[in-house]
């Protein structure tokens, strides 16, 4: 089966995943959750689990409440060192859509870098990996129903404590 | 000279007799870090490989790592499991380079050297030489014998699905190795169901991996440093609890009952992290269904010396592997498990509550980060020392969890066995 979308679609899944990345660099992480619908998931899994079809994630966030309670927790509640992260993302490749040109749900995929800089430190790359996602169309544009991030990363530096 | 003290101390002696205060130097030393591995990781303790569950079959083998020497888990064709140095016998390469996989024999990449899955060589190219124009070119010494060139092989114990090696063949056996106190919590986990892996989590701490112990060793942190455990009553000082050790005081179990949670001002007031309006969205992340298997604690966290911690929180339950490289750095390595007879909604439970834990966790990345800030504070004036004087001066068994005495009783083993 051939896929295809419109432009404007796809002009709009180009917004989304520029918006999220400009979202999760600037610190502006209440609006994190506001990208994903309300039973929308958010995983961020090693490869080495994903491939060997073992269900563990460094973070299973299962609704979006569960998001906001992660935003919470960067916020409120973790102590960490405080670190700027800069996302580079891929263009989006899209697998399938369901739903004709103008696309209900968009299955697609995009390689991600996250580069962190410390305070008196060097920027290094911190993460990367790829993008699954299931995206939907709702009265207020596209929305993330599932986000799985599968990180090639092997050593995690320490500790990953705001959203890739 | 001016009256200000040295940062960088030549032969520093250990301050005092006891060990409440612990040298900076004891996290920064490179001749020091070196004997550790020696005297804990290398010899006279068993250190942790893996889970039985992960080598189910005949030929199953997974790559890890004792200290800094990187070791091979295999199930041979008969069921044993073996462990192998992975150092080839010729030339000495790290041969095995996949992580996991299933293998009839091991063979060296280099000049093909071939071994069986109990780390016997079987097979040399050229052993004979090479017939070239009638006459044998080459080829072993005559008195070279295969018997006496196979992998290092390491004393094996398996107990309830755990699997521990040493490379001490003299090494007591693993029973009394922990003694009989842990292990009542070491089968309190592992008490012969068969375990269902759930994943792995990797993280690479820039911090000395014996504050890793330490941590697990200090049941004065949790409430303090860790909102969610202040606030919700995971773990804090009015729980219920006790901390024991075993007779060497190197391994600890910090055992503890939840408590109400709330504002009980004698614990809480003044205490940064806790949160006395917080609430999660999503309850999913505080599901918690006690367990016949608990019998009463819903936390135990038993710290193995030198290797591993077991995990028990609540519903989450985990190995966590200390594989040190270099006297500030190890790399931190979590097996996530459940159990072959947990039902979905269990399952789901685990890898839910999994969010607390990990490089990322709310609870634990908290714990990374003060190591790495710890082993900061070390490096800047390793002349500087620590003071463990919570709860006093002494090492014995507790019913509360306000004191250190855990730390004290594995630095009086430390200074012991490393003679400082
Ligand atoms: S180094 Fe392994 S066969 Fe030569
Ligand atoms: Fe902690």
């Amino acid at each position: 089966m051939k896929m295809t979308i419109d432009f404007q679609t796809y002009f709009e899944l180009l917004n989304l995943y520029s918006d999220y990345a400009m979202a999760v660099d600037s610190a502006e992480w209440e609006k994190w959750p506001d990208f994903f619908v309300e039973d929308g998931t958010y995983r961020l899994q090693p490869r080495e689990n994903f491939e060997q079809g073992l269900p563990l994630c460094l973070l299973a966030l299962e609704s979006r409440a569960m998001i906001k309670d992660r935003v919470y927790g960067v916020k409120e509640t973790m102590y960490h060192d405080p670190y700027y992260q800069r996302h580079i993302v891929g263009t989006p490749r899209v697998i399938s859509v369901e739903g004709g040109r103008d696309a209900d749900t968009i299955h697609s995929e995009a390689n991600y870098l996250v580069v962190r800089t410390k305070y008196d430190g060097e920027s290094t790359v911190f993460n990367s990996g790829h993008y699954r996602d299931v995206i939907v169309r709702t009265p207020d544009g596209l929305r993330l129903k599932s986000r799985l991030c599968i990180y090639d990363t092997e050593m995690i530096p320490n500790s990953i404590i705001y959203p890739i | 000279m001016s009256g200000n003290p040295t940062v960088f101390p030549k032969d520093p002696v250990w301050p005092g007799e006891g060990s409440s205060r612990i040298p900076f130097w004891a996290y920064t030393r490179d001749d020091l870090y070196k004997q550790e591995l020696e005297r804990f990781f290398y010899s006279g303790h068993w250190c942790y490989v893996g889970l039985e569950a992960e080598i189910p079959n005949p030929g199953d083998f997974r790559r890890t790592v004792i200290g800094e020497r990187s070791v091979i888990m295999v199930r041979d064709t008969n069921g044993a499991i073996n462990v192998v140095e992975n150092v080839c016998a010729h030339r000495g390469m790290r041969f095995c380079r996949e992580r996991h996989g299933n293998r009839k024999d091991f063979f060296c990449p280099y000049h093909q050297w071939n071994y069986s899955l109990e780390g016997n060589l079987q097979g040399v190219p050229f052993r004979r030489g090479v017939k070239q124009d009638g006459k044998i070119n080459g080829g072993m010494p005559p008195e070279f014998k295969l018997e006496e060139h196979g992998l290092t092989k390491l004393k094996v114990a398996t107990r309830g699905g755990v699997v521990f090696a040493s490379f001490d063949h003299d090494v007591e056996p693993l029973e009394e190795f922990l003694g009989p106190t842990i292990l009542q919590y070491f089968d309190r986990v592992f008490n012969g169901r068969k375990l269902k892996v759930l994943g792995y989590r990797r993280q690479r701490i820039p911090g000395n991996w014996k504050l890793m112990q330490e941590n697990i060793k200090d049941p004065y942190h949790p409430g303090l440093l860790h909102t969610w455990f202040s606030t919700f009553g995971l773990w804090r000082a009015d729980n219920k609890s006790q901390l024991r050790m075993d007779e060497h005081f190197r391994h600890a179990a910090m055992i503890s009952t939840r408590g109400q949670g709330g504002k009980n001002d004698e614990v809480v007031s003044g205490v940064d992290s806790f949160k006395d309006q917080m609430k999660v969205n999503d309850p999913r992340l505080l599901d918690i269904v006690p367990e016949p298997w608990w019998n009463g604690p819903t936390a135990v966290m038993t710290t193995v010396f030198p290797s591993v911690i077991i995990q028990q929180q609540v519903n989450s339950v985990s190995t966590r592997h200390i594989q040190p490289n270099g006297h500030g750095s190890f790399d931190f390595v979590w097996t996530h498990f459940g159990f072959e007879d947990d039902s979905e909604e269990m399952t789901q439970r685990r890898l839910i509550q999994a969010n607390l834990f990990g490089p990322a966790g709310f609870v634990s990345a908290d714990d990374g980060e003060v190591i790495e800030w710890s082993q900061e504070g070390f490096e800047q004036n390793p002349a500087h020392r620590t003071v463990v004087e919570m709860g006093g001066y002494d090492i014995a068994d507790s019913e509360h969890m306000v004191t250190e005495t855990l730390i004290r009783g594995m630095y009086a083993y430390w200074r012991k066995v490393m003679g400082q």
